[in-house]
């Protein structure tokens, strides 16, 4: 992990918050949806779709039923494309068609909401959900486009200059939640 | 990557990361809207000196299914006769501001040829009997499939024979997959008459052997290749049926195969010449599939060349999500 | 009468002297008179002036690509006092008339003596002998026959040609191509390489078994053969068993066979598209060694210029040819010069007496001596450059050695006691 030119780090979510924070989610996304029926979770990849399996498997708990669990892989729609060397695609997996369900996006940080934007598009060319939420670990704020969260774990105001970074232990082999002021990558980060 | 030219430019890794793309892109055939606007505002030419309608309508699939703007340009016919210079047909389809020229020529060496006088993306849809790197591709990709039906996790063909039968001399599928087996690690024996095989092929990667029915029981894949009637008249072959008898995956030849043993050809096939239709209809034949996989291969491809920007540097660090 | 005075050259690399220019010949330096025009040679190698044996002028039919008045003027650059301008032209050179013709555009056009080359067959079809008689008694003197950019394939017609040049000493220098084993699509040498490009080509057989079929036929008729462009080892073997025999055979090299190889293929650069094709670089060292031993005794240009729009297309499609005139003398000083393989005496043997005399050519390639007629070249050894070919006298651009640093030897060149280039 390279820090170079930027501070220590400091640790916003510990693993035990950020259990809580999905189970609580869980519950709300089964409230606002009175139940699991028409559910799909999609993930965004690559860390949202762990999260995806994690608050499936919390909803599984709860409701005693397996919710539809995949993933939404969102490159090919991203409006900065051109901005980039090409970039690796990842895997896209619909668990069933998305006609007529209540498809909850998963992502782990809310930032200018490009990626969402990308996502609505995304899904738009699977089918047509009869609903679409968006269910994110933490909300960091600075949106660039008329879009919000409806399920949200942590709510975390931060400058620009920072960078919020989400572990979790299925792919970083831990699981905390951090954030590190990076003046030098503030530009990279913006990606208008 | 800037032009695919050769299946030399691949390295186990691009190669790979194609394939896997395309396992992507062949998801996009069973959906209803078949669309990704990743290369939306791109032009690619398809510029075709010689014919080929399934290359071609292929290569446009592809790119329309990107969302690009694909046209065809058909330059049939030999520059010399026509008196425009290669140089000048390429120049000046290039000069309408397109961003890919995906060329096929008769000729080998023309696309490379083309890298010299243009800016544009330069992709080889065949050229001479040089390369085919796409075709190679989705060669590589049906046979990564079935090999991973018995194998799930494979993730190279270390460890898997591939024999590779015909006209080795004019045949640019058999170089582009001889270059692009051996990235994947696969072990290769060449089989043809002595008069097809190519100069030099002592220092390709490859065992060389003339007895088909000694190679066929070690091999896990066996790949035709097309011969054509007209090398007769070169002096190639006495007759199309010593062909066969020595050449031809026949019947007989079937049972000499392992079970699992997968069957393949680039087409459009000789039935009866180098490949019985036994064999091109057998259950482990997987010529359809090859087919098939050819338009998710070419979006891999026109998706890498062209998904990206054409200059800028690679980005620090992971983009974090938004 | 005009005298020109050339003060300390080395004379042949055999030693220091000066050499006297009265109108067409060389006299005594004693006689210069006192305000003589002063050439100050020191530090320069003067050699007799160089033998173009083999070069396509074009003209008549190509002057969009060349002309006797180009060509010449890239062959005085390149040190050259006479061209020998092949027959392949448009119409071809296969009779007295189109001879003359030639002969007199080189008279009135040419910065060196042209000499043009007869066909040996009408039209250059390789099934009827031209009038060679004719050709020879013309005013144009033909001495030396070939279809060169064809190889006379019928042993029948090559027979009887060299038994007819007999009779007034004329010599036929065959293409060496045997057009069986060089399919009419093939366009490079058949090998690893060209295996690899996917590339048609033909193999070093092709060129061989035409030389060891023509040197037992020069044998048969005792007559003279001359072999173009040799460009294999396996050529250069059929040379030394036939040589040794006391056959009558001359044989030349090209300086791009020389210095280039295969490997050029690698571009699919249509620059290095060339009949005979560039070789690898085992057959590149044998030609080296047969210069010089002697086994090849002379090196000819076979100078090729080609219009950008017959270059620019696919390899396989692309014309056959490269410039060589303007940088011969340079690519044989690199090549043998600097690596001590020959003396500055020998490569103006091969350069110059040894060409003159195949082509039975009086007044060129004679010693720099008193009464001679004054063709001489002075030599920078040391200067070097990097070759620009938009700089060349040619009409063309097809050089191969264009952006290379090659040496840049000649300082001027005086034909018939008149300077022809100056640097």
């Amino acid at each position: 992990m390279n820090h170079a030119g930027s501070e220590a780090s400091r640790v916003v979510l510990d693993a035990d918050q950020i259990a809580r924070a999905c189970a609580r989610m869980a519950h709300q996304i089964l409230e606002a949806n009175r139940g699991a029926k028409g559910l799909v979770l999609l993930g965004i990849p690559t860390r949202g779709v762990a999260l995806a399996e994690r608050l499936a498997k919390a909803m599984a708990d709860v409701e005693g039923i397996s919710i539809p669990t995949g993933a939404l892989d969102i490159t090919m729609y991203r409006d900065d494309l051109r901005r980039h060397p090409t970039r690796p695609v990842g895997h896209t997996h619909l668990p069933i068609g998305v006609d007529d369900a209540v498809v909850v996006l998963v992502d782990d940080v809310l930032f200018s909401g490009r990626t969402v934007r990308a996502a609505l598009d995304a899904l738009g060319d699977l089918g047509r959900p009869r609903a679409v939420r968006l269910a994110v670990l933490i909300d960091r704020g600075h949106r660039e486009l008329p879009i919000r969260a409806d399920h949200v774990g942590k709510n975390l105001p931060t400058a620009a200059d920072e960078r919020v970074r989400v572990r979790l232990e299925e792919i970083d082999g831990v699981n905390e939640v951090t954030i590190v002021r990076d003046p030098a990558g503030a530009d990279a980060v913006r990606r208008s | 990557m800037r032009h695919l030219l050769s299946a030399a430019d691949l390295d186990l890794l691009s190669a790979t990361e194609l394939m896997d793309l395309a396992e992507e892109m062949s998801l996009l055939q069973g959906r209803q809207v078949k669309k990704l606007p990743a290369l939306r505002g791109r032009t690619v030419v398809n510029l075709f000196f010689e014919d080929s309608t399934r290359t071609r309508s292929s290569f446009e699939i592809a790119g329309k299914w990107l969302s690009a703007d694909v046209i065809n340009v058909s330059a049939k016919g030999s520059s010399v006769s026509k008196g425009e210079s290669l140089r000048d047909t390429v120049l000046t389809v290039a000069a309408m501001g397109v961003d890919a020229l995906v060329i096929r020529h008769h000729a080998s060496g023309a696309p490379q040829q083309a890298t010299q006088w243009i800016n544009a993306h330069v992709l080889n849809a065949g050229d001479g009997t040089h390369e085919h790197p796409t075709q190679a591709l989705l060669d590589a990709f049906t046979l990564r499939r079935h090999f991973r039906t018995a194998e799930p996790d494979l993730t190279d063909f270390a460890g898997k024979t591939i024999a590779i039968v015909g006209d080795l001399t004019h045949s640019r599928v058999a170089r582009s997959n001889v270059l692009l087996l051996r990235t994947l690690r696969a072990d290769l024996v060449l089989v043809a008459p002595p008069t097809l095989l190519p100069a030099g092929v002592e220092t390709w990667p490859a065992q060389v052997c003339t007895e088909l029915d000694d190679v066929l029981p070690m091999v896990d894949a066996v790949m035709m290749l097309r011969v054509q009637r007209e090398r007769m008249s070169g002096g190639y072959f006495p007759t199309p049926r010593e062909y066969t008898v020595g050449y031809g995956l026949t019947w007989p030849r079937l049972q000499l195969l392992r079970p699992g043993a997968a069957i393949c050809h680039p087409g459009p096939m000789n039935r009866g010449l180098e490949i019985s239709a036994e064999a091109a209809d057998a259950a482990n034949s997987l010529i359809l599939d090859q087919v098939a996989a050819g338009v998710a291969i070419r979006m891999s491809v026109l998706y890498s060349l062209l998904g990206g920007s054409d200059d800028s540097p690679p980005p620090t660090r992971e983009p974090e999500a938004e | 009468m005009r005298q020109v005075l050339i003060r300390g050259a080395d004379l042949l690399g055999r030693g220091r002297g000066d050499l006297l220019i009265q109108d067409e010949v060389f006299a005594d330096s004693l006689e210069a008179h006192h305000d003589v025009e002063l050439i100050d040679a020191d530090g320069l190698v003067a050699l007799p002036g160089l033998v173009a044996l083999h070069a396509h002028l074009r003209q008549p039919g190509r002057e969009d690509t060349e002309t006797v008045a180009s060509g010449t003027q890239a062959a005085a650059r390149g040190g050259f006092t006479v061209v020998l301008a092949m027959a392949n032209t448009d119409p071809v050179t296969d009779t007295a008339e189109a001879a003359e013709h030639v002969a007199e555009l080189g008279r009135r056009e040419g910065l060196a003596q042209v000499v043009p080359v007869g066909a040996v067959s009408k039209g250059l079809d390789g099934t009827e002998l031209a009038e060679l008689g004719l050709m020879a008694r013309s005013a144009a003197a033909v001495r030396v026959f070939s279809d060169d950019g064809r190889c006379v394939a019928d042993a029948r017609l090559m027979r009887r040609a060299m038994e007819y040049v007999r009779a007034f000493d004329g010599v036929i220098a065959q293409h060496a191509q045997d057009p069986r084993l060089a399919g009419p699509d093939a366009c490079c040498h058949e090998g690893a390489i060209s295996g690899r490009l996917g590339l048609p080509g033909w193999p070093a057989a092709a060129e061989s078994t035409i030389v060891a079929r023509d040197v037992q036929i020069a044998s048969l008729t005792r007559s003279r053969l001359h072999v173009c462009h040799v460009s294999t080892a396996e050529t250069v073997d059929v040379l030394r068993w036939a040589k040794a025999r006391g056959i009558s055979v001359t044989a030349e090299v090209t300086p791009h066979h020389l210095l280039l190889t295969t490997d050029e293929l690698l571009s699919y650069d249509p620059l290095y598209k060339v009949n005979p094709p560039l070789r690898p670089a085992e057959d590149v060292t044998e030609l080296r060694l047969a210069l010089a031993d002697g086994t090849i005794d002379a090196v000819a240009t076979d100078h090729a210029p080609h219009a950008r729009h017959d270059k620019e297309h696919a390899f396989a499609e692309a014309a056959f040819g490269m410039l060589g005139l303007e940088t011969a003398l340079a690519v044989v000083i690199e090549t043998m010069i600097n690596s001590g393989a020959l003396s500055w005496a020998t490569l103006a043997m091969r350069m110059s007496m040894a060409p003159a005399q195949i082509a039975r050519l009086a007044g060129q390639g004679r010693h720099l001596a008193i009464g001679e007629p004054a063709n001489v070249v002075l030599v920078d050894p040391a200067a070097r450059a990097v070759v620009d070919a938009n700089a060349s006298a040619s009409l063309s651009r097809n050089n191969p050695w264009h952006e290379r640093e090659l040496p840049d030897p000649v300082v001027s060149t005086f034909w018939r006691g008149r300077l022809t280039f100056r640097r």
